[in-house]
């Protein structure tokens, strides 16, 4: 998802996750009684959450406060498209799957929640079955069925002039989803006919293509179950019916929700949630820097979870204590340059290659923050996502571009100097920098490129994500930063490198790459069983893009959270995209 | 006075209305005569990948689907009637004065407003009150003792005040009063529920709030003080031996405050309408904070009733500055 923290992370270590996040969970109960000072921070140096548990404990009570900048699209888990909400959302609202809580790559491990065990595949992947774990019950008491999962699905994907801020797999997925008007419209008790519930138990998802990776998308808060009878639509988000540990005690629009403890949840029914503080707080609007005071001094997690603000940055990495509170770790986002392969002369590979030897990319990443907020890349794939392969195809001396070779791909391409325009989004600094960087390089080839900026909210429905606008506007490169919906290779490449992902407007595809190989080869990968191949799918579908010069990787994104002291079970997962997974945190502080 | 009252109100009617019309034709018109389509507008409103029937079912929801003028009038009609609004599996009636439903949150536009004022209403009349008093007197004092120490150690100050934009003043009183020396509260409690600690926490805001404003109160009454209390009939006030005390405040000051209270009418319409990066600074949740959300989200219905409200405010302080023009200047008569 752009410009969004992401759902993410591999499963080629799947086996290795079992095995660590088995012995993870040992230490942590070992260490509970270890750390009298309940201060983990200070002792686990930089980059301890990556790797374990920093400050294990099993103390309850207390309250948990999280501080956010903004205000997330919804709390509402049917509408809801943010990865820390994803996150956030699992204390009230339990999906089919979800993420085991894992420091790092252990992080990643798909693990039932609400099912009892992860889908059954049949017909070649195409039909997807679950049970679900006997006494589930709401907070009201009433018992959680396959039905209000079915429910929760329809209400997420099929009414999007109602609830229309999550994705749409499913409707993209499911068979007949392009039929169905969804269940604000239909208000027959049969619902979508592809989604099955043969007893209050059992659902059965049937798909209209091969899809492999079915496990990722019930792992989304889109699953969790929702009591038709207690649907009120876009007005749902003031009560939200709760099916995890925690139920809402109050919820101000904008300002902030508190959840408290949900008695109806059963610890029986539920291996993942521990329910450690009393109260969990929400806060909204904070300001960004009052944030980084909070964390700091140890009253607050960020929910954001991108990270420290840049004077804060500053100041932490010179200072060797604070630096041992840090957890710097990828986010699962690759920060990088559009060539739009359908604008002359950039509609030649041999132009486009000139690009990708001109971009100096130390400059770039001194621009966005030094290598503290990204790794100099050269794959479209992050070194976190499955199928990423070392390679670099287009190496310069130092990263710092090579004039000759770019002036020599300029003159193959027939041309001696290009005028062109790069976009950017204008309430982005870093991306703005950044761009201003790359026009500095190009420059010294011969390509004279203009800075155009957009703001965030319009770049993809009114300037770079519309076509015809590019065209017109002759703009032939765009910054973009893109993130997974989920950690696999399809979940990152599908829609920023098929040709599908290419529309009038909103379109992801920047590139507007339109190659029959990659397209045959994201759908080779996905109706595969054997995840080895479809990662070595996604490594070759990634040498295609960058053989063709779709794009110019810039950084792997990486973020620097500040690890706050007196908050217990901190561990930044991959899956979360680096951010603490919010499912167990507990505090030291009554 | 009640026909000029009734003539003041139509006028300031006309005026909402046509900021209304406005702030509807930038959002709405501009981008369509820019070539943007319903199906855009329609988009930004909607997920990723939607398809065809999606954006004509947010279109038909949001009314995008109809005519600019019939959107402006349907937005008219919430306002004086009331409206009706499809929630999914239920219909909800948003009652007069609807500003309607936000396009991003999905929730009524007044009762966000109106949950919000007390927060801006709170900082604006605590800073107003100080800026009011410190920088009056601060230009009193300068006036009367030009180029003394005093004047020239306040209009340094008022220069160093107007200088500083709010978004330092503000992040360093929060620093210094909030963070390294925790003496003020930071969460925002309102006045009904602790006078105390609704000041408390509200202090840095309006000290920084205060340090810019009365820099311009202060030079405004120094130059309007200096000015008058070399008139003539300031000088028959000393003569007839009234004390130099009654002749500074009735006679001097009195003549001199037209133009303050010209802008200070302007001033505090303004910051009812939102102090936008006062209330960012200090995480307060109020009009400016909503407007500020609502502008990048390009939300609509949220940006009219704070336009709305802003105006209105503007409005109603310039029509109590004209009736204070009576009192404070008995020159002046309202007809």
């Amino acid at each position: 998802m752009e410009g969004k923290q992401t759902i993410m992370r591999r499963s080629t270590l799947a086996a290795v996750a079992v095995v660590g996040s088995a012995s993870l969970l040992l230490s942590a109960c070992s260490k509970a009684d270890d750390k009298s000072d309940n201060n983990g921070s200070k002792s686990a140096g930089a980059n301890a959450a990556t790797k374990d548990v920093v400050n294990a404990s099993t103390q309850k009570g207390g309250t948990v406060t999280y501080e956010y900048s903004d205000v997330p699209d919804s709390f509402d888990p049917g509408n809801t498209y943010y990865a820390y909400m994803y996150n956030l959302s699992r204390l009230y609202a339990r999906p089919l799957m979800t993420f085991k809580p894992g420091a790092g790559e252990s992080g990643n491990e798909l693990v039932p929640d609400l099912a009892s065990a992860p889908g059954e595949p049949s017909d070649g992947g195409k039909t997807w079955t679950y049970k679900l774990r006997e006494g589930l019950k709401y907070e009201d008491g009433t018992p959680i069925t396959s039905k209000d999962v079915k429910y929760a699905v329809e209400r997420s994907n099929f009414a999007r002039d109602v609830l229309s801020l999550g994705p749409s797999y499913f409707q993209q997925f499911l068979e007949d989803g392009d039929k169905y008007k969804g269940p604000y419209k239909d208000k027959s008790d049969k619902g979508i006919s592809s989604i099955q519930t043969p007893d209050d138990n059992t659902i059965v998802f049937k798909l209209n293509r091969a899809f492999q990776e079915f496990d990722y998308l019930v792992a989304t808060p889109q699953t969790a179950p929702v009591p038709k009878a207690k649907d009120t639509g876009v007005d749902y988000v003031k009560k939200i019916v709760s099916s995890g540990s925690y139920k809402f005690e109050s919820y101000q629009e904008g300002k902030e929700a508190v959840l408290v403890r949900n008695e109806n949840w059963d610890a029986k029914t539920d291996p993942l949630r521990k329910q450690y503080p009393d109260k969990i707080v929400v806060k909204l609007k904070v300001n960004a820097e009052t944030i980084d005071q909070d964390v700091m001094a140890g009253k607050a997690i960020d929910l954001g979870g991108t990270g420290v603000q840049a004077a804060t940055q500053a100041k932490v990495v010179n200072s060797a204590s604070q630096k041992a509170n840090t957890d710097n770790t990828y986010g699962g986002r690759l920060v990088y340059m559009a060539i739009n392969t359908k604008l002359a002369p950039f509609d030649k590979v041999e132009c486009r290659k000139a690009v990708e030897f001109a971009v100096n990319k130390v400059s770039v990443q001194t621009a966005l923050g030094g290598p503290i907020r990204g790794d100099i890349a050269s794959t479209v794939l992050p070194p976190d996502i499955p199928g990423y392969e070392k390679s670099d195809l287009y190496t310069t001396p130092g990263n710092k571009g090579d004039v000759a070779k770019a002036k020599e791909q300029l003159k193959a391409c027939g041309k001696e100097s290009i005028n062109t325009n790069i976009s950017a989004r204008s309430d982005r600094p870093a991306e703005i920098d950044a761009a201003t960087a790359i026009i500095d390089s190009l420059k010294k080839v011969g390509i004279n490129a203009s800075l155009k900026q957009f703001p965030s909210g319009k770049y993809f429905t009114d300037a770079a994500g519309v076509p015809q606008f590019n065209k017109k506007q002759n703009i032939g490169l765009h910054m973009m930063q893109w993130g997974a919906d989920w950690p696999s290779g399809y979940g990152f490449l599908q829609q920023i490198l098929h040709s599908d992902a290419i529309g009038d407007s909103g379109n992801t595809n920047l590139s507007q790459l339109d190659n029959k190989d990659v397209d045959s080869m994201l759908e080779k990968a996905i109706a595969s069983e054997d995840q080895g191949e479809r990662d070595s799918l996604y490594a070759q579908i990634d040498k295609k893009a960058m053989e063709e010069a779709a794009l110019v990787p810039l950084t792997y994104f990486k973020v620097l959270l500040y690890r706050p002291a007196n908050f217990t079970n901190l561990v930044s997962s991959a899956a979360w995209s680096g951010q603490y997974d919010y499912l167990n945190i507990g505090t030291t502080k009554k | 006075m009640i026909s000029y009252i009734l003539r003041r109100t139509l006028a300031a009617v006309i005026l909402l209305l046509v900021v209304t019309a406005v702030t509807f034709a930038i959002f709405f018109l501009l981008p369509r005569l820019a070539g943007q389509t319903a199906d855009q507008l329609a988009q930004q409103y909607i997920g990723k990948s939607p398809t065809q029937a999606d954006i004509e079912a947010v279109k038909q929801n949001l009314g995008l689907d109809q005519p600019v003028y019939v959107q402006y009038w349907d937005f008219i009609k919430g306002i004086v009637s009331g409206a009706t609004y499809d929630l999914g599996p239920t219909t909800a009636h948003c009652s007069a004065p609807c500003f309607g439903y936000s396009f991003k949150t999905h929730v009524e536009v007044w009762p966000q407003l109106t949950d919000r004022l007390p927060v801006t209403v709170s900082l604006a009349a605590g800073a107003a009150v100080l800026w009011l008093v410190g920088g009056v007197t601060a230009g009193v004092i300068s006036a009367l003792k030009p180029r003394s120490f005093a004047d020239r150690t306040f209009m340094g100050i008022a220069l160093a005040g107007v200088s500083l934009p709010m978004f330092f003043t503000g992040q360093l009183a929060l620093f210094l009063f909030t963070f390294q020396w925790p003496i003020f509260g930071r969460e925002y409690v309102p006045f009904t529920e602790n006078p105390s600690q609704w000041a408390n926490t509200l202090f840095p805001a309006w000290c920084s709030l205060a340090l810019l404003y009365s820099a311009i109160y202060a030079r405004l009454t120094r130059s309007g003080m200096l000015e008058t209390m070399n008139e003539d009939f300031i000088r028959s006030a000393r003569a007839k031996g009234l004390r130099e005390r009654k002749v500074v405040v009735r006679h001097g000051l009195r003549a001199a405050l037209t133009p303050i209270i010209t802008v200070f009418g302007m001033d505090l319409g303004l910051l009812l309408g939102g102090a936008v990066i006062t209330e960012t600074v200090f995480s307060l949740h109020g009009i400016g904070e909503y407007a500020v959300q609502s502008i990048r989200d390009n939300d609509l219905p949220p940006i009219l009733g704070v336009t709305l409200l802003a105006a209105f405010f503007v409005v109603l302080a310039n029509f109590l500055v004209d009736l204070l023009y009576a009192a404070a200047d008995p020159r002046v008569r309202i007809s």
